[in-house]
């Protein structure tokens, strides 16, 4: 298999946090260029709040959706305790981009876990040597909205280079995608996103 | 005393032995005598029902049998078509008191569609099959097959043929005396049907089989005495010439071959399933050619051309794969894991997955969770809170209603997130439309306790309303609770029948749930607003009093479908109780601790403005923006 052939991104987060469109997105933009892509998504029951991963494959020949660990060459986490469970999906030398607000499950709510995202955050910083971590709250304000985060690391991943994607191409994948009163907004997220990583 | 039994009476009268408690079937020929029977002979403490369907009636056993009584269901094998969904569930579920499936299969056909073969179905759900060939044999079969279901805590197909079922036999008929009191439903996740917890049950299965295939190898007749020895597996003989065979083949293969027995060594399959390969490898070996006489498929007969290729091939070194134990017997496989074994298995250097971390911080444990301000949460937690008041009531001698313990019994939707904590308030799910009628099952098993059934508006129309005509024709009592959404949330909002829309975006006359309710003959039927947490409590408070069938349909939209309200607050007076977190577990309710105070905040971005926390708030400080 001929890793540069296929780039993969893999995206982890919470249901309801936009994984799915923004693998979509991420697809959509490189069919534009007139790539292939395969994605693989978490759809259904555990949507509901719980534990979430998108995969995400775009290239000339793609083998299978699903990528091996290890083969990733850019993590996207939505949170950080998923983006330390994900981990050993990402390459070695590969970019993480992180956004470091940490969702605290009911469990934890009820005591019945102990959990500190701040924890996860250090950890994955001394991993990973590419570590961008997206300005949330910054984004959030901006925008008005915390939903348009998925956009915005979407924005961080073509600045990062490992997929080949350009911010254009990925505004060409957002008017397809979008409803047009939603594109302006999406545009700045995504530009947001991107000036996260220099 | 002797009788003249047909092969169906001798199983019933096998199972009424056995101590059967509660037994659910639907009519189909050649099965319908062992239901008919049971009712005939029942001591007075059996509960025995023509069910709507036979999903419903396995459904109806799986109940029974999950409350500790031994049950049993009774079809065609037509019928396990029907009843496929739950059948194929209820082993990976597992029951405490012994279930028996009874099917009877139709070769010729002579009154069937098609003749279809239920040991396959028995592989295909790895469900232990046992087989009849006489109605003696039966009789000791089935009550065999309930030891064997108690002992291994799995389901067993009991199957027959026509000239089984419908041939006589002179059997010596036991004193039937009534089933022993069933202990009751003992609360277990383990009877809610989760992934996680199918993929665990997969691998015990699987694991299981091998050794089930061993005991069934020495599971032997032994016809010195009475009936106990008749029901297993025979090799007789030594000759050269094998015949193999199985049910009523194995009658004909008898009498054919009576006073030429030493040229032949007879084996008789009378476990299907999981097949006894050591005692199959024994025969095979000690003859020189091997004809197989058996009816509908040749199910024995690849059974023992794939124990022949492994006696001649040495095929567990040669085809490697899940029965060698090489490859996961359950669960998804990946790229990285055939590279594995590739590597393990050919001595290659494939394997191309790495960067495993051994030293990742605790990380935070995420069940999937109702949505916060989803209307099913007020459901739950007005059946908990009424539970509760009733159980209160009463031991404070106020009228409280009189009860062991109340069961909720969840099925398919987004609401069997009900079961998560706090709420905790599914205690079984087996298949769309089961809850209902496993709940009547529970009921029929031990009448000491209160039966809740969840079923949502969609799982409702789709398989809930046989089981609902069933609980009403069959006299039960329970309270179904109807969570009504107005969508098909869990897979994405499609419309459903109670909608008024169709796929092809027509208007039409929307299904109105209370009126199949009615129409059915429910006569109490009672509607709330589950955000509305007292008028929800009151409704299942006098629910929890009357007797019979008893439907509560809880309406409020999906949030996911209607624009929400705006978020509400938490005001200053909180005292940091942590009363509404503990309770219903919304997840846009965030304890937080400032300058040393505990309090509660509402994440703004997940609330909906459903108001039910303030309900729950002891002293008052959650309230809506208009409020402040």
């Amino acid at each position: 298999m001929t890793d540069q052939k296929v780039k993969s991104c893999l995206l982890c987060g919470v249901g309801g946090q936009g994984t799915v469109l923004a693998s979509r997105i991420i697809a959509a933009a490189a069919m534009e260029k007139g790539l292939r892509a395969r994605t693989a998504e978490t759809i259904g029951m555990a949507q509901r709040g719980g534990s979430v991963v998108s995969h995400v494959r775009i290239g000339e020949e793609i083998p299978s959706p699903m990528i091996p660990r290890g083969k990733a060459d850019i993590l996207i986490g939505f949170e950080p305790g998923e983006a330390a469970a994900n981990l050993s999906y990402l390459k070695e030398g590969g970019t993480l981009i992180l956004c470091d607000r940490e969702v605290k499950p009911v469990t934890a709510a009820l005591g019945q876990s102990g959990y500190d995202g701040s924890e996860a955050v250090q950890y994955l910083k001394s991993k990973v040597g590419k570590c961008c971590v997206i300005d949330v709250d910054h984004i959030f304000a901006e925008c008005g909205t915390p939903k348009v985060l998925n956009v915005a690391v979407v924005g961080a991943l073509c600045a990062s280079g490992e997929m080949d994607l350009t911010i254009e191409e990925v505004d060409r994948a957002l008017e397809l995608k979008m409803k047009p009163k939603l594109i302006d907004i999406n545009k700045k997220a995504l530009r947001m996103g991107a000036e996260c990583i220099k | 005393m002797k009788e003249l039994l047909m092969g169906n009476e001798a199983i019933a009268v096998g199972a009424l032995a056995a101590g059967v408690k509660v037994v659910a079937g639907y009519p189909g020929t050649p099965s319908s005598e062992v239901l008919e029977t049971i009712a005939k002979r029942n001591p007075g403490g059996v509960h025995v029902e023509w069910s709507v369907n036979e999903k419903a009636g396995a459904e109806v056993a799986a109940g029974a049998a999950y409350a500790g009584a031994r049950s049993m269901v009774t079809m065609k094998q037509m019928g396990l078509n029907v009843a496929a969904d739950p059948v194929m569930c209820v082993n990976y579920v597992g029951i405490r008191g012994g279930m028996v499936i009874y099917v009877a299969d139709d070769p010729g056909p002579i009154s069937s569609q098609t003749e279809q073969d239920t040991r396959h179905f028995g592989k295909y759900a790895h469900i232990p099959v046992f087989d009849c060939d006489t109605p003696e044999q039966a009789f000791q079969a089935v009550q065999d097959a309930f030891e064997f279901s108690e002992a291994n805590g799995t389901p067993v197909i009991l199957r027959a043929t026509t000239r089984v079922c419908h041939s006589c036999a002179d059997i010596e008929v036991p004193e039937i005396k009534n089933p022993p009191e069933c202990e009751g439903f003992v609360k277990d996740s383990k009877w809610v049907i989760f992934p996680r917890l199918s993929h665990q049950a997969k691998l015990k299965i699987f694991a299981r089989e091998a050794e089930l295939a061993d005991a069934f190898s020495e599971y032997l007749t032994d016809t010195r005495d009475s009936y106990k020895g008749l029901g297993g597996n025979a090799l007789e003989g030594n000759g050269s010439v094998g015949i193999a065979c199985g049910g009523i083949s194995y009658a004909y293969v008898k009498e054919a071959i009576a006073g030429h027995e030493e040229d032949f060594t007879v084996l008789k399959i009378a476990t299907p399933y999981p097949f006894p390969a050591s005692l199959a490898r024994q025969f095979l070996m000690g003859v020189d050619k091997v004809l197989v006489f058996e009816e509908l498929d040749p199910y024995i007969e690849d059974a023992l051309i794939y124990e022949y290729g492994n006696i001649s091939l040495d095929i567990d070194d040669f085809i490697l794969g899940k029965r060698t134990g090489t490859v996961p017997a359950g669960g998804e496989l990946s790229a990285g894991l055939v590279s594995k074994i590739i590597d393990e298995v050919a001595g290659t250097n494939l394997s191309i997955e790495c960067c495993e971390y051994d030293d990742i911080p605790d990380l935070p444990v995420r069940p999937p969770v109702l949505c916060a301000g989803c209307p099913h949460r007020g459901s739950f937690y007005a059946v908990k809170v009424a539970v509760a008041e009733e159980q209160k009531a009463a031991k404070e001698g106020k009228n409280g209603a009189d009860f062991t313990q109340a069961i909720y019994c969840g099925d398919i939707g987004c609401y069997t997130l009900g079961n998560a904590a706090p709420l905790d308030m599914v205690d079984t799910c087996l298949c769309m439309g089961a809850g209902i009628t496993v709940a009547q099952g529970l009921g029929h098993a031990d009448g000491r306790t209160v039966n809740f059934a969840f079923t949502g508006d969609s799982t409702f129309f789709a398989s809930g309303i046989t089981g609902t005509v069933n609980a009403v024709y069959n006299q039960s009592d329970m309270i179904l609770c109807i969570l009504d959404n107005s969508t098909t949330a869990m897979t994405g909002h499609q419309p459903h029948p109670g909608m008024g829309i169709t796929m092809m975006g027509e208007r039409v006359e929307p299904v109105d749930i209370g009126k199949v309710l009615e129409g059915i003959g429910v006569k109490s039927i009672r509607t709330v607003d589950p955000l509305n947490l007292r008028e929800s409590v009151d409704a299942v408070r006098a629910a929890i009093h009357e007797k019979g069938v008893r439907a509560i349909i809880f309406k409020s939209p999906c949030i996911a479908i209607v624009s929400h309200g705006a978020p509400w607050q938490v005001g200053e007076a909180c005292v940091g109780c942590m009363r509404c977190v503990n309770e219903i577990g919304c997840p846009a309710l965030i304890p937080h601790e400032e300058n040393g105070k505990k309090q509660v905040k509402i994440d703004t971005g997940l609330c909906v403005g459903c108001g039910l926390c303030a309900q729950v708030c002891p002293v008052g400080c959650i309230g809506g923006k208009s409020d402040d």
